[in-house]
């Protein structure tokens, strides 16, 4: 039986104001892109808008597709075999999920571009660039979240499969391939969902009109052509796109900040034949080979070549401050929501609250920013709320992060001890000091580290509002990449990474060790 | 001291429909078979839960609109009695100030309440470091000092052993007849309720459908839904 006081009640107004909130900042961006658009007679639909469409599927398509392809023998590989170095290399397949895509990027062009030692193996810029650089985001991130089902697999399973004298490829007919192929159409609508609505690798590596994305073309009508009515065109086709792969996918966004506990081990009796090792380690290899050199490019040419001036030490300070504001604000946000949608009765009202914590997923930051602009020039200099509007931003962007963090050790602190601060009194500030904030600290800072996370990385809010006055460290290398000082640029993208992963092992290790006290 | 007047309540598809009558200072034991409403009669007395209609007394106040803390009632439940992130000493302390803050007077009632449940030495220790009987013992330490004249007891000693449950059950006992609590206690264990109670209640999807003596609930001559559960 559910050990809840039912009868607990908590105050409204912090809901209501979360809620009008990111109702206000949904609307506010939304509302201006509509009414010029339809000012403008939702002329401007050319061939232009369909071209950009047409990419923007094709890509986010060929990427999930290549990602999978590359994820499914590398994680029956990993879930099969025990090795030394295993848990390294899984350790390796998060970097990726903690990279900012601009460092990746850079990377990626360090390599396989005019200079690199892969030079001329396949074109960088344009389709092939850009698939390369979302198969090194996404593959790896397909490869934990399958590994994660495999898991889940009954180690009798497996015991059945030898009793029954399963051949390897029997083993995966019935045991395996059903395991991941009941998550596989949710993994795959994540990785399109990510890939469609990507930014800084469509903006650095796409081209001209015949390889962008609606993410970058919003960016480009707004701060290149100054064609607001174009641009609003462009955010309500990546509207509705959003929209739809969110309903499909958003269950599977939250999956991301759960890291998979350290992996036991699951005792196997198949795959012993040569041929099968060789394959897994050839498997691995290839995996591995996707995701290392350009992390190490990045830190061989720039662990000597970081510049630590003046604008170097302005971004940094500039990104910590960010990053923290916004994680403040998104950990404010989810943790009323969270507290909320625990303890409410209608599940029309928790439904809303769910698809408000994925605001930034349904209405991608372009779309938000791009309203959020031309609803303050009316009133304002935007460049003076630029900072704001950035933390604004990136706090809805985290949001969708910060709350599989937070919610199920939320719901799990309320079932042990509603009934016991109901009949102490316990209430407000008090339950607050002695009980939720000490039992809950470890959730509470993963989230917070999530949205600092999100926000260190961040290119597409800093991009849309930044100026020469607010410089965060993706913006920098930014900068410098388009002064082609690409050894400066690759100096500061090594401090962006060694902060993004202190973030990050700082969250593992947290996730992995929560005290179930 | 306590009473129900066509008390119902509803969860999911079971309607539930209590009357009730406890005297003043008896160990009533609920006993009854899994999911027949036994800790949810508990949560509606506790406020925990609210009737749909009917009325609860408690100590002839009508406890309709009045919060779990507020009601004269302290509960002890299965598990998760203490927070297990505070020491013994704070979570007993808890019992007396919601904000923790406690005078020399006030602090010399958790040092003794915990003497008497023999946890003096103990008293710096987290929960989790504690065995289930002396986790359980905690809870007791706070009834003592929060001196509410009712006591509910959900299945607190359902996870030890007999000798051990035995030992909790009379140093209950032995606080009951200092204090002159009111007692109701749901329990799975028959010789637990033969042990302590005076009276048993006897539930049944969602009623109560028998309150007998003790003596009269083991004889033969009791109903036969009785002799089915009992011989299980």
């Amino acid at each position: 039986m559910a050990q809840y006081a039912r009868k607990i009640k908590i105050p409204k107004l912090p809901i209501v104001i979360a809620l009008g909130f990111i109702l206000v900042a949904v609307t506010s961006g939304f509302l201006p892109l509509f009414w010029l658009s339809l000012r403008a007679g939702f002329g401007g639909l050319d061939a232009y808008l369909p071209r950009v469409i047409s990419f923007t599927l094709k890509q986010a398509f060929l990427s999930t597709v290549l990602s999978l392809l590359f994820a499914l023998p590398v994680a029956l590989a990993f879930a099969r075999r025990q090795f030394p170095a295993r848990n390294m290399l899984l350790k390796l397949f998060s970097i990726p999920l903690a990279l900012p895509a601009i460092v990746a990027v850079l990377g990626i062009i360090g390599i396989y571009g005019n200079n690199g030692f892969l030079h001329g193996l396949i074109s960088v810029y344009g389709l092939p660039g850009i698939l390369l650089a979302h198969v090194f985001f996404n593959m790896p991130m397909a490869v934990r979240l399958m590994l994660t089902q495999l898991e889940a697999v009954p180690p009798e399973s497996f015991r059945l499969g030898a009793q029954l004298g399963f051949t390897d490829s029997q083993v995966f007919r019935f045991i395996e391939w059903p395991q991941i192929a009941s998550s596989l159409s949710g993994i795959a609508s994540l990785i399109f969902l990510l890939c469609a609505a990507s930014f800084a690798v469509v903006l650095i590596l796409g081209g001209g009109p015949q390889a962008t994305t609606l993410e970058v073309a919003i960016y480009q009508s707004l701060r290149m052509d100054f064609d607001p009515a174009r641009a609003a065109l462009l955010a309500l086709a990546q509207f509705s796109i959003c929209t739809l792969l969110v309903l499909i996918a958003g269950r599977f966004a939250q999956s991301i900040a759960v890291f998979p506990r350290a992996l036991g081990e699951i005792r196997r009796y198949h795959g012993k034949s040569l041929a099968a090792r060789v394959a897994d380690a050839l498997a691995i290899f290839i995996g591995c080979m996707l995701i290392l050199p350009p992390i190490l490019q990045v830190i061989l040419t720039g662990i000597t070549k970081i510049q630590l001036d003046h604008s170097l030490l302005r971004a940094i300070i500039t990104s910590l401050t960010i990053g923290f504001a916004s994680a403040s604000l998104g950990l404010i946000l989810g943790w009323v929501l969270a507290q909320y949608t625990a303890r409410s009765r209608s599940a029309v009202l928790r439904s809303a609250i769910r698809v408000a914590s994925l605001a930034a997923l349904i209405m991608p930051p372009a779309v938000l920013a791009t309203g959020w602009f031309i609803t303050l020039t009316n009133f304002t200099d935007v460049s003076r709320l630029a900072a704001v509007m950035v933390i604004m931003l990136n706090g809805l962007m985290a949001l969708p992060f910060i709350w599989p963090a937070i919610y199920p050790a939320l719901v799990e602190s309320m079932q042990r001890h509603d009934r016991l601060c109901g009949s102490l009194g316990l209430k407000g500030w008090d339950r607050l000091r002695l009980v939720d904030l000490p039992v809950l600290r470890k959730p509470i800072g993963l989230a917070f580290l999530m949205g600092m996370i999100v926000s260190l990385g961040d290119l597409s809010a800093i991009t849309l509002f930044g100026s020469e006055h607010l410089v965060t460290l993706p913006a920098l290398i930014m900068r410098q990449m388009g002064h082609y000082r690409m050894d400066a640029a690759a100096g500061t993208a090594v401090v962006l990474s060694v902060f993004c992963f202190v973030l990050i092992s700082l969250a593992q290790s947290w996730s992995n060790s929560r005290d179930h006290a | 001291m306590i009473t129900l007047e066509g008390v119902t309540f509803r969860y999911e598809t079971m309607l539930m429909n209590f009357n009730l009558e406890v005297a003043d200072g008896e160990l009533m034991a609920v006993i009854g078979p899994s999911g027949a409403g036994k800790s949810t009669l508990l949560s509606l007395i506790a406020g925990f839960d609210e009737p749909v209609s009917g009325q609860i007394k408690i100590a002839g106040v009508d406890m309709a609109d009045c919060a779990p803390d507020q009601r004269p009632v302290d509960m002890i439940f299965q598990d998760n009695n203490s927070f297990a992130h505070l020491d013994v000493w704070t979570n007993v302390a808890l019992g007396i100030s919601p904000k923790l803050k406690l005078d020399a007077k006030q602090s010399a009632t958790v040092d003794n309440a915990l003497a008497v449940v023999g946890l003096t030495s103990f008293k710096n220790r987290r929960p989790t470091e504690l065995s289930g009987g002396e986790r359980q013992r905690i809870a007791i330490a706070r009834t003592l000092v929060r001196d509410k004249p009712v006591l509910l007891l959900d299945e607190p000693f359902t996870a030890l052993g007999p000798a051990l449950r035995r030992e909790m059950l009379d140093l209950l006992l032995r606080i009951q007849r200092e204090k002159k609590l009111t007692i109701l206690m749901v329990t799975h264990q028959p010789e637990d309720a033969r042990h302590a109670a005076s009276k048993i209640g006897f539930v049944e999807s969602g009623q109560i459908l028998y309150v007998m003596d003790n003596k009269a609930f083991f004889a033969p001559t009791a109903p036969a839904e009785i002799h089915a559960y009992l011989k299980g």
